[in-house]
């Protein structure tokens, strides 16, 4: 079994200086059954950059996104080729310890998932899923994700309640506040503010900005204005293809195809 | 369009605006109510009415040309045509003409050993008079039903003494009566503390006995201790032969309407009360004595006195056991086939055979579980453990353990679809959340996914519970009883007994209602026993259901 080195996330901002590469996409085609879902798909995504992936409904970005920590596994009749390299790793490789891979590249999905448990529970359950029982460290880990997520401050007289109780917005921030919990060293968000008002929005952008000084985040969004404010780089993708990838101010500025203008411009999507 | 225009009055239109069902709906349910709220009523007033005082009246009525003289508490009143009358009594001469509705009414007149029947139908227009003599005594007896009678005196070491009358005498009984429940409560302990296990301690002593062979040493002790036993069983029964003699001296002249007198032991006795002396009050509390004493008490005489507690406790402790079988069961079975079965032809297949398992005829199981669980499972426990007492079966004759388990294997369907159901309702995003944070599947189904399902699980148990607790066929083929010498859980090793046969309120319905020798005494216990049937039922549901709602609300994440 390949290991995968636990390298904590470095509070450093060396990521202005040499941008690293953290995950590398070669080759890549997914289909689910006789449906080709991905195309070659070939892609860099640095590391403390925010990556985004933008394109119409149905054309694989979540796809893409949920290759990275093997959530496609979850569903029957899916075939995958091509690699996706981590750590010097290949992360499709079946011999992958998919939850300790997991543990690594966390996710936040588009509807708020928090467990039906207490708030503090809920940011706890990774740490306690990945062996850690000591109380004191707990209760530590628990205030520092919380205070991450910005979301500290609003809960910390009442971690004991339902997260239930929260509104979508703090339950957003909840659920991110669980995925870093177990510090993981890439954050994959799927349209995490699509299903949140405008004013829970501006908040999990800020948080993203902030996290990207610790943490490698991808991001699938449908609001091009969204990609444009937290990105620094946005993919579009077409119907499975990768059409155009680079730094986000070309994209918007300055598209080389003309696909990724139609769609920027809002001519179709 | 005009949406101003008068409305349509058409039978159509009237069709197309859904009031008509509306109404039907109302009307269907406010029939199964009306239809549930009556059998209810009519179990309640039937069963219940069955404890309450009624006054013991004198009755002086005509058969044939005698006046018949007896004492009789009123049970129903009824009319029959005259048609009917002629029928049963043969002659018409003594009704009036133009009288075509007869009345007549059921006494119970007790006093079934000196002046049988102890229920009679008595026609109104004969009874000549009727009165409440306020001394009428009524005797709850060990054996042979109520006594009912004037008091006429009470034995003193043996002897009546004519110098304790009226209220003294009454006070005289009630004293009488508490010595001699103090001495049988002394036998009992006796029997109790001394004589079974000293019993036990000469079986076990006997079976040393036979297992060693007669050069042995040790044998001569063994048999000195023997004797010591024997010696020390004689001396604690004499002790009781005395306490029984003791009991048995005094007697209680009872005399019935006619005159005659009965002497009537007190060592036979239970109870004694002067119900036409009785006020509201004592009426009130007689009633919740007696009320008490049919669900604490063991049946009497072919169960058609005494109370039902060994059926209460039968009914209840196996349908505990088979929820205990049952739970992890269905739990585990629904779990497979929903999250790790490949969902094929053959899991479909299974399913489709799990939901039509529930609609097996419930006696088919029956006779599966006396053949395999009773004769095959049972047959081989006695085999392998039990060689010693062959040939009388230990376990492999019917008992709770297999009455639990076939009743366990009628209601599995029920914890497999209900727990299914459950765990396709839990969001797929939960189980992809728990997933992405590095969670196994097996570590996701039980910190997630079983506790989220567990409202689901107990909904499953609850209607299994309710589906056993009102079953009766299968039982009787696999270890329900009449009547159970003893309870299933007592004070000696092991304390739960699963091997032994037990007493089951279905049962006792069908037995009391059925195969009683006394059809009108044990006619109200029918009801009482149904009534507690399904109080009983009703009370499991009701716990499991709020253990059920305080999950649902704690999984909804209010409380915490």
């Amino acid at each position: 079994m390949l290991s995968i080195s636990e390298n904590q996330p470095e509070t450093s901002e060396s990521s202005a200086v040499t941008p690293e590469c953290s995950l590398r996409v070669k080759d890549l085609n997914l289909a689910y059954g006789d449906n080709q879902a991905l195309h070659n798909i070939n892609l860099d995504i640095l590391k403390y950059n925010v990556t985004a992936f933008i394109g119409p409904s149905g054309c694989g970005k979540s796809t893409l996104l949920r290759c990275f920590n093997r959530m496609n596994d979850l569903i029957e009749k899916v075939s995958i080729t091509g690699q996706i390299l981590f750590d010097d790793a290949d992360i499709l490789a079946p011999s992958i310890d998919v939850a300790m891979l997991r543990k690594r590249i966390g996710m936040v999905f588009q509807q708020p998932n928090p467990f039906p448990k207490s708030i503090y529970e809920n940011v706890a359950y990774g740490l306690r899923i990945h062996g850690e029982r000591s109380k004191s460290v707990l209760d530590g880990r628990v205030e520092w994700a919380l205070r991450n997520a910005a979301l500290w401050d609003e809960v910390k007289d009442r971690l004991g309640d339902g997260a239930l109780s929260l509104s979508g917005g703090q339950q957003q921030r909840l659920v991110i506040a669980r995925a870093i919990a177990i510090e993981p060293s890439v954050l994959l968000l799927d349209e995490p503010a699509s299903a949140l008002d405008p004013i829970s929005t501006l908040k999990i952008e800020e948080l993203i900005n902030q996290l990207k000084d610790q943490y490698t985040i991808i991001i699938v969004t449908h609001n091009m204005q969204q990609a444009a404010r937290v990105s620094d780089h946005t993919a579009f993708l077409y119907l499975g293809e990768l059409i155009e990838f680079s730094d986000t101010d070309s994209i918007f500025r300055n598209p080389q195809k003309q696909q990724t203008e139609d769609y920027i411009t809002g001519r179709y999507g | 369009m005009e949406i101003y225009s008068r409305r349509d009055r058409s039978m159509k239109a009237w069709f197309a605006s859904g009031d008509p069902w509306v109404w039907l709906q109302a009307g269907a349910i406010g029939i199964s109510i009306t239809a549930v709220l009556g059998v209810l009523l009519l179990i309640a007033v039937q069963g219940l009415s069955h404890f309450w005082p009624h006054p013991v009246e004198r009755i002086e009525y005509l058969e044939g040309e005698n006046v018949t003289k007896v004492f009789g508490m009123l049970v129903e009143r009824d009319q029959i045509s005259r048609q009917q009358y002629l029928e049963s009594s043969g002659i018409t001469s003594d009704l009036p003409e133009g009288v075509d509705i007869v009345t007549r009414r059921l006494i119970k007149t007790a006093n079934r050993r000196s002046n049988p029947p102890d229920f009679r139908w008595v026609f109104e227009h004969r009874i000549q008079h009727t009165s409440e003599p306020p001394d009428v005594l009524v005797l709850e007896r060990l054996e042979w039903g109520n006594a009912y009678g004037t008091p006429q005196a009470l034995s003193v070491n043996g002897r009546f003494t004519e110098a304790i009358t009226g209220e003294r005498l009454m006070v005289a009984l009630a004293q009488e009566l508490r010595h001699i429940e103090a001495l049988r409560q002394q036998i009992e302990t006796l029997q109790r503390e001394q004589i079974q296990p000293l019993l036990l301690k000469q079986e076990r002593l006997r079976e040393n006995l036979r297992a060693t062979d007669s050069a042995d040493l040790s044998r001569t002790g063994v048999q000195e201790q023997l004797v010591e036993v024997q010696r020390a069983y004689q001396a604690f029964n004499l002790q009781i032969t005395n306490l029984e003699r003791e009991i048995a001296q005094e007697r209680l002249a009872l005399q019935d309407p006619q005159g005659r007198v009965q002497y009537e032991p007190l060592s036979g006795i239970i109870r004694a009360w002067q119900p036409n002396q009785f006020s509201t009050l004592d009426k009130v509390l007689h009633f919740a004595g007696n009320l008490l004493g049919f669900v604490l008490d063991d049946p009497r005489e072919a169960n058609t006195e005494g109370g039902v507690f060994p059926a209460i406790f039968g009914t209840v402790l196996m349908v505990l056991i088979m929820a205990l079988i049952v739970t992890p069961f269905g739990v585990i079975a629904a779990i497979y086939l929903h999250e790790y079965a490949h969902q094929g032809v053959l899991v479909k297949t299974v399913r489709v055979a799990v939901n039509n398992l529930a609609g097996v005829p419930s006696i088919v199981y029956g006779v599966f579980g006396l053949g395999f669980f009773v004769y095959f499972l049972g047959g081989s426990i006695d085999a392998l453990f039990f060689q010693d007492a062959l040939p009388a079966p230990t376990f492999g004759t019917p008992g709770l353990i297999w009455a639990s388990l076939t009743l366990a294997l009628l209601t599995v369907p029920i914890v497999i679809v209900s727990t299914e159901e459950g765990l396709s309702r839990i969001p797929r995003n939960l189980r992809e959340g728990s997933m992405a944070l590095g969670a196994t599947k097996a570590e996701t189904l039980f910190k997630v996914i079983l506790p989220m399902a567990s409202p689901a699980i107990l909904t499953g148990v609850i209607l299994a519970v309710s589906r056993a607790a009102g079953e009766v066929a299968p039982l009787m083929l696999v270890g329900v009883v009449k009547l159970a010498p003893t309870l299933a859980i007592d004070g000696n090793f092991p304390y739960l007994h699963l091997e032994r046969k037990f007493m089951h309120l279905g049962f006792h319905i069908y037995d009391v209602g059925f195969q009683s020798p006394n059809v009108e005494a044990a006619r109200p216990l029918v009801y009482a026993t149904a009534l507690l049937l399904i109080t009983i039922i009703v009370g499991l549901n009701l716990t499991a259901i709020s253990l059920r709602n305080r999950l649902e609300r704690y999984y909804r994440g209010l409380g915490a």
